[in-house]
């Protein structure tokens, strides 16, 4: 990696929502949660989806984490993401994210479905910190997973 | 870059006098002339593995390729000089570490080794062993003893043979600075324990154990020592006899020496007592359908097809390190261990681990960054062809201890110049200015 490549790794927005974090802590009021561990590195993350009662979107997406830059700039990125957002349209940009982020840098990412958080696209090309990027993710999909589940979701 | 001025003064420690000797040992090693990110590589590493020289290369290769045949079996002429290399290599390995070579046992790695210890006792604590002895019967009321900085290696061997014998683990705290309690250790080692094991160097913090100390007082109880010498071994003089430990494990791997190779040192009278751990050919004299008859030590514990070429590649290891002479490889350490030590001190917003600069350490340091992950520290070093390790280092519980659930650790060896330590000095202060837009 040349220091150019460092730049784009670490994007300014990226080191920007790792010092400024949107959505960090969780909610008293929220619906449904997901905590997911890295196991190469043990870093661990909690996400929390709040669904609008009146439309059945996810109103906010909140989280609590301990993490390197790429994984909290993720996070906070993705709760700039989820605003009033179906769950099967979160869930379609989520598989939209992950195919990014296994291509290794071979799949130009839709601004359209992931707006700001196509800033993490460098991260594809570290297949060993994909992890990192990807853990927030995982995290929101299990949520909508359980908010989908038509048995009880797990209590907050 | 301005640079970072050691406190340590090149006249205290003769730099330049060193640097025309390492120059001539960094040529026998290959991996160290490789460009990484584009800029050579700067190998910080070598505590987690080492890299490997010519000369321990040629010797494994020169075997491979001439020498393959069946140790201990077999009465053709290679298999008889395969034999030979092998136990010689056995011979050179015990003379290092100042045993006999019935007192080394072949082992893949560290961790094996100390496995290879805690099934002995575990298989002399179940069923009627005819050949185990109290000495390693184990149960109910007896207590294992660690410590809280052990790498997992010599811990969660521990852990479970507590939990198939009903002993009970306890372990010796570290403050919250990671220096050992020692003024606990009369309450903790009492007439209960049986087994003391514990790092004769610590991984993370480059700190030595009082092991003269330790081996004292687990002596005055009567219990077992097991010291897990890989950080040790491979850096400055070790005599297993003078220290006075029961068992010692090292791996190769961390050593010049290859991987799938490591040694257990066991006190002879020990070993003889102890049960095998794995069984099968190669470890016994007389068989019949009902039962065997085994071997004495060392070959009792090396069941099955043995690690030959890596023995010998070890013993070419070890060949190496003689010649270039332990003491001043210890030396050399030492003062490179101090340079980062008095280096990271100096960094604002960086957090030193372990023995403060001036204080004993081994060639090794471990460090937090104020606010910046130590998962993103590795990645901005790499980006220079720096190469350290970032996580827990195999010890989460030292880490919990210190506040820390991950660090950054550059650790040297005896090719390393001091250049490069103020490299990585350098590179370190320019962490936080990237991640946090903090003033260098
Ligand atoms: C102090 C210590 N103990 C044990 C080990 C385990 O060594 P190995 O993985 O070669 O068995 C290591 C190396 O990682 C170590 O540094």
């Amino acid at each position: 990696m040349t220091a150019a490549e460092l730049g784009a790794l670490y994007q300014q927005l990226i080191l920007d929502h790792a010092r400024e974090r949107h959505g960090e802590g969780l909610q008293p009021t929220g619906s449904v949660q997901s905590r997911q561990v890295n196991p190469l590195c043990g870093d661990e993350v909690t996400v929390q989806l709040t669904v609008d009662p009146a439309t059945g979107n996810i109103a906010s997406l909140h989280w609590e984490g301990r993490g390197c830059a790429i994984s909290t700039a993720s996070a906070s990125l993705l709760a700039d993401l989820v605003h009033e957002l179906p769950a099967d349209e979160l869930t379609t940009r989520i598989g939209h994210f992950r195919d990014v982020m296994r291509s290794r840098g071979t799949l130009e990412p839709d601004e359209d479905l992931l707006a700001d958080a196509v800033a993490l696209q460098g991260v594809a090309r570290y297949v060993a910190r994909v992890k990192c990027a990807m853990l927030p993710w995982v995290a929101c999909e299990d949520a909508l997973r359980m908010l989908a589940a038509p048995s009880a979701p797990e209590p907050v | 870059m301005t640079s970072v001025t050691p406190t340590v003064q090149p006249e205290v420690h003769p730099v330049g006098a060193h640097r025309a000797e390492v120059d001539r040992i960094r040529d026998d090693f290959p991996g160290l002339h490789q460009q990484v990110a584009g800029h050579p590589l700067v190998y910080l590493d070598s505590a987690a593995t080492a890299l490997k020289p010519r000369q321990v290369l040629d010797a494994e290769r020169r075997f491979a390729e001439l020498r393959t045949a069946a140790v201990h079996r077999g009465a053709h002429t290679l298999a008889a000089t395969a034999t030979e290399e092998f136990e010689g290599a056995r011979a050179t390995v015990a003379a290092f570490i100042g045993a006999a070579p019935d007192e080394v046992v072949w082992t893949s790695n560290a961790t094996e080794a100390i496995n290879l210890v805690a099934y002995g006792f575990s298989n002399a604590s179940t069923g009627d062993r005819l050949d185990g002895t109290d000495a390693f019967r184990l149960g109910p009321g007896d207590e294992i003893v660690v410590t809280e900085l052990e790498h997992h290696a010599n811990l969660i061997p521990w852990q479970e043979l507590a939990r198939r014998t009903g002993a009970a683990l306890r372990h010796l705290p570290v403050t919250e600075d990671g220096e050992l309690r020692m003024d606990l250790a009369p309450d903790v080692i009492g007439s209960r324990t049986r087994i003391l094991a514990f790092s004769h160097i610590s991984n993370v913090l480059g700190s030595v154990a009082p092991v003269a100390e330790l081996v004292r007082q687990a002596r005055a109880v009567g219990a077992v020592t097991v010291l897990d010498a890989c950080q040790s071994v491979p850096h400055r003089p070790v005599d297993v006899h003078a220290l006075g430990v029961d068992f010692a494990v090292f791996s190769g791997h961390k050593m010049l020496g290859p991987t799938g190779i490591g040694v257990l040192y066991g006190r002879r009278e020990l070993l003889r007592e102890l049960p095998p751990f794995l069984t099968g050919g190669s470890m016994i004299s007389t068989v019949t359908m009902e039962r065997a008859e085994y071997l004495p030590p060392p070959h009792r514990f090396e069941a099955g097809t043995q690690k030959v070429s890596q023995a010998i590649a070890l013993a070419a290891a070890v060949d190496y390190l003689r010649e270039v002479g332990m003491d001043r490889i210890g030396q050399w350490q030492g003062m490179l261990g101090q340079r980062l030590a008095a280096g990271l001190v100096g960094i604002r917003g960086v957090r030193l681990l372990g023995p403060a600069p001036g204080t004993e350490r081994a060639g090794l340091a471990s460090f937090e960054v104020d606010g910046v992950h130590a998962h993103d520290v590795g990645q901005f070093l790499d980006d220079r062809g720096i190469a350290v390790r970032v996580g827990h280092h195999c010890a989460q519980p030292l880490h919990r201890r210190l506040g820390l659930t991950a660090s950054t650790r550059a650790s040297t060896y005896l090719y390393t110049t001091a250049e490069e330590v103020d490299l990585v000095l350098e590179s370190v202060a320019d962490v936080r200015p990237f991640f946090l837009g903090t003033p260098r």
